[in-house]
């Protein structure tokens, strides 16, 4: 059925002189631009009626897997599910038209709701304080890093150019890095999980700027010296940087201020469950603690007493003398700051533990029922946190079923895959985050689906050629990459 | 429990299955020491009831003033089909696309995003999208220096009309990797640049050019970009996308074109929304993609030869690269490019040269309205699009606010920027005669007023 979908590009609906309806009056007068500033010829942009549009883009909207279609366990992103209220309420139209720019008193109910953001976010992170411009995770690592940096060149300590991440960390922490100007120095993990502490120990010294850490890491467990690691880096005169893309696994719980983190960010789209809309938009708010409190991005929402009565406003540049400056046009990404507030606020203080428990209660679950089935636990030792990793290097070796076959095989089963190959350190690995939304009856038929795959292939099936239900069946990655078709130019071809 | 579908039973049942006593032991290898009992700050939960009223409330604090600002964000008219679609849970709801298969719908948008902003841009490739207009100059002066292999320098050079707080945050995320941005000569009685005074052989690695300029005025692309060529620099063209239906688009810029375009997608069917979410985008010319940051998506063939889509050249990208990646850059600002997609084909290139003419042709009424004012006339001479610079007798905040007051919001206070009194205005299709009228009355009112105040 779904392969009988119509693939067309929206160009090939084209004809010259179709218009949707007009969007604007017509109008020319441009006669006062000169000719030489005016475009001359025309772009192809579509000539479409306003029905074959929306058909078009529903259609395509067809082809997507989601979280509101799909079971999604993708480790490391957290798809929960994404409240409609909180869309709905970010989209009023007095928040939706709000010009960034607009004067704080057509704000205060705007930034009413950004204060209290940033003062929820400070108790779930145990900082100082928090600012909400960083416009994705990759952003507020950056912001953070960033920090590091201006607190060590402000003591006149400029020697500190070093970064250590975990040889398990996501790529943007040593990318990161390198944006800051500074060199990373990779340090491995031990057999359970945690990082290995000798290593670590020769890697800090009088260079180490600070180390980036997950807790619990991209390996799916809690790193239980942490205290350890705090002390250590610090006593080395580093600071210590929280990535906050798995902090769904101990909101409530476990506070990074209180595990002595100096520098956190937080992905707003995952824990606070603002949606990934294939690809963004995140929010990559940062929290500090009070060393770090001075050189915050700005700008922050700020509030004062005026006329007996709360009021709010922005602390720019004036009040942040030592900022590291801007990283937006304006505020960094609003309407998704809206969407966690709103999220936040129907959870709750009590509501907040809960998403702990039961992201936590749904990993270790349907990580007992994987192991009983016969798939291996990469650290069966281990409780899982929010998540946790298969690895499939015995049925890739015995019957050659690779994580990318049974990522493929599940598509298939209408279940989108986990994370695959990531951490790059266990090989064919799943990393599976199942997050506190669903429910049992999923997880359960989860797994009988990764039983089936597994049994088939162990008779003999192979899954080289899945998925076959798709719209597209596997694709030529390396084609895409020698033959560049990055736009559609049918005159070229 | 709000948005957890476990019962009693399945909890007990699941907790079984595990071998462990309680929630509470799952957390076990967490040391004690560190667990906290509760947070104390977070409020207690409210319904989805409470929080809309509290919510339409506080929008309503905010209110729906007219408004007359631009500087970098602008109100335009968004059909309903776009947020319609945008929001269908498959389009919200998706992650990026890395199970290719399972995601050709974002992918194929992408795609189509891709042809319509090099269409606009004139350029050859896109990628699929930066955080912001500002962000993106930041990323385009990155990539610039990696393209750019045999100026050594780090020098950027900015016109005088690009956006200083995009200079702000090109210098805040770039400066880290040793770039400098320096500005060029303006000629103060028309806002652009100084030609005469052009600095030679400094060596600067891109020369970045703003087109409509921060102050709305228009510059000879043409004469900069041919000079940036010269000096053995990158040109960047940074460009509000709605203006190149009319403008000449930076492809076409001097005898080679712009090597890189970027600027803020906002004006493409994204709400202004106190700042965002919006969207960066970044063309550049077929030679440069291997340095361009973000993602890309390309078109291929599936094992039975029917065309697909998937991401592409990710050698680039921090997954694979890590510290030697062209940016961290990892989620990005989909679901608002899939709105300017729907945006783009749903205006057609007709539709949205209705929106950049009727934008002008509004500006013009507003300008010859406000000028008949006496104490207001043009800062700088000559050409502009939908954004005009005033030059006011008296400071400009006292008057913005009394504006305010009768909730129109009447242009950006410019006078920083200007080092004097000075304010940017802005008018687009969504204004009416009626409207444009009823703020230059207004305008003229407190102007009156406030010369009754300080006489």
């Amino acid at each position: 059925m779904i392969n009988q979908m119509d693939k067309n590009l929206i160009f090939d609906k084209s004809r010259s002189g179709r218009r949707a309806f007009a969007q604007a009056p017509a109008s020319a007068a441009t006669a006062s631009i000169p000719a030489n500033l005016l475009r001359s010829d025309k772009p192809r942009l579509p000539e479409a009626s306003e029905l074959q549009t929306v058909r078009h883009f529903t259609r395509l909207s067809q082809m997507n897997f989601s979280i509101d279609t799909q079971f999604y366990p993708l480790g490391s992103c957290t798809m929960k599910y994404n409240p409609r209220a909180c869309n709905a309420l970010a989209l009023l139209p007095e928040f939706a038209g709000r010009h960034p720019l607009g004067p704080v008193s057509h704000g205060q109910g705007f930034l009413t709701c950004m204060y209290e953001l940033q003062e929820m976010l400070k108790d779930v992170t145990g900082m100082k304080g928090v600012s909400l411009t960083p416009m994705a995770g990759a952003q507020g690592e950056f912001a953070g890093v960033a920090m590091i940096k201006a607190y060590h060149d402000a003591r006149g300590d400029h020697g500190r150019t070093e970064i250590i991440c975990p040889d398990a960390a996501h790529g943007t922490n040593p990318a990161t890095a390198t944006m800051c100007g500074c060199t990373v120095v990779e340090v491995p993990t031990g057999p359970e999980g945690d990082i290995d502490f000798d290593a670590l120990k020769n890697a800090v010294g009088p260079k180490t700027a600070g180390i980036m850490l997950t807790n619990p890491s991209t390996l799916g467990v809690f790193e239980r010296r942490i205290k350890e690691v705090a002390d250590l880096v610090h006593n080395a005169g580093g600071l210590l940087y929280y990535d906050g893309a798995n902090l769904n696994a101990i909101l409530g719980k476990v506070r990074p201020g209180d595990m002595d983190f100096d520098v956190i960010h937080m992905n707003l789209h995952k824990t606070f469950s603002t949606p990934h809309g294939g690809g963004g938009p995140g929010s990559g708010a940062v929290g500090v603690n009070n060393r770090l409190l001075p050189f915050m991005p700005i700008p922050i929402v700020g509030k004062r007493e005026k006329d007996g009565g709360d009021y709010y406003y922005w602390l720019a540049e004036d009040d942040l003398p030592q900022s590291i400056g801007r990283l937006s046009g304006f505020m960094g990404n609003s309407g998704v700051l809206l969407r966690a507030y709103v999220y936040m606020r129907m959870l709750g203080r009590a509501g907040m533990q809960r998403v702990s428990e039961y992201a936590t209660l749904n990993a270790n679950y349907l990580a007992a029922r994987l192991r009983d089935a016969g798939f291996e636990l990469a650290f069966p030792t281990r409780r899982a946190s929010h998540e946790f990793i298969v690895t499939l290097k015995r049925e890739a070796k015995t019957f050659d079923l690779t994580a990318m076959d049974i990522a493929k095989a599940l598509l298939d089963k209408n279940y989108h895959a986990p994370t695959t190959y990531f951490p790059l350190l266990v090989p064919e690995c799943l990393l599976i985050e199942p997050t506190e939304t669903e429910s049992k009856e999923t997880l359960d038929n989860f797994v009988a689906a990764m039983i089936e795959i597994a049994s088939a292939a162990k008779d003999g099936t192979q899954f080289k050629d899945a998925p076959y239900t798709m719209p597209v069946r596997r694709l030529d990655d390396v084609k895409a990459a020698r033959q560049l078709d990055l736009a559609y130019r049918p005159e070229e071809t | 429990m709000p948005f957890i579908p476990h019962t009693e039973k399945d909890t007990r049942e699941m907790l079984d299955a595990i071998g462990a006593k309680s929630i509470d032991a799952l957390f076990d290898e967490i040391p004690a020491e560190l667990k906290i009992d509760s947070l104390k700050h977070v409020p207690e939960a409210v319904t989805e009831m409470e929080i809309s009223r509290l919510m339409r409330q506080r929008a309503k604090m905010d209110g729906t003033p007219m408004c007359f600002i631009g500087a970098g964000a602008y109100e335009h008219h968004i059909p309903t089909a776009v947020w319609d679609i945008a929001t269908r849970g498959e389009f919200y709801s998706a992650y990026t696309p890395y199970q290719a298969e399972a995601s050709q719908g974002t992918l194929q948008t992408i795609y189509e995003y891709q042809t319509m902003i090099t269409e606009l841009t004139g350029l050859d490739v896109s990628n699929a999208s930066l955080y912001d207009g500002a962000s993106a100059l930041a990323e385009a002066s990155l990539m610039a220096v990696r393209t750019n292999r045999r100026v050594k320098t780090g020098r950027v050079l900015l016109a005088p009309g690009v956006n200083p707080v995009y200079e702000k945050v090109a210098a805040a995320i770039a400066g880290a990797q040793g770039i400098t941005f320096e500005r060029l000569p303006l000629d103060a009685s028309t806002g652009t640049i100084d030609f005469d005074a052009l600095p030679n052989g400094r060596n600067p690695v891109a020369v970045v050019l703003q087109q409509p300029s921060f102050a709305g005025t228009l510059d000879d692309v043409d004469r900069l970009a041919d000079w940036a060529h010269e000096q053995g620099a990158l040109v960047i063209g940074i460009v509000n996308p709605i203006s190149l239906a009319i403008l000449k688009p930076p492809g076409q810029w001097g005898k080679e074109g712009a090597d890189i375009a970027c600027g803020e997608g906002q004006p493409l069917g994204v709400p202004m929304s106190s700042g965002g979410p919006y969207f960066g985008f970044m063309t550049c010319k077929q030679s440069h993609v291997r340095q361009m940051p973000g993602r890309i998506v390309g078109r291929t063939t599936d094992l039975d030869g029917n065309p697909g889509f998937a991401l592409t050249l990710q050698a680039r990208e921090q997954h694979i690269r890590r510290s030697k990646a062209t940016s961290n850059i990892c989620t990005n600002q989909g679901l608002m490019v899939t709105a300017a997609t729907i945006y783009m084909s749903l205006l057609g290139f007709d539709g949205l040269a209705r929106v950049a003419n009727t934008s002008h042709a509004n500006t013009q009424t507003l300008v010859d309205g406000l000028c008949a004012i006496d104490g207001v006339e043009r800062l700088f001479s000559g050409p502009y699009f939908h954004e005009v610079a005033l030059k006011l007798d008296r400071p400009v905040a006292p008057l913005l606010s009394a504006l305010a007051e009768q909730d129109i919001l009447g242009g950006f206070d410019l006078s920083e920027f200007a080092g004097s009194h000075a304010l940017l205005v802005c008018v687009t299709e969504t204004k009416t005669a009626s409207d444009i009228a009823t703020f230059v009355a207004a305008f003229s009112d407190a102007m009156a007023a406030n010369k009754r105040k300080s006489a």
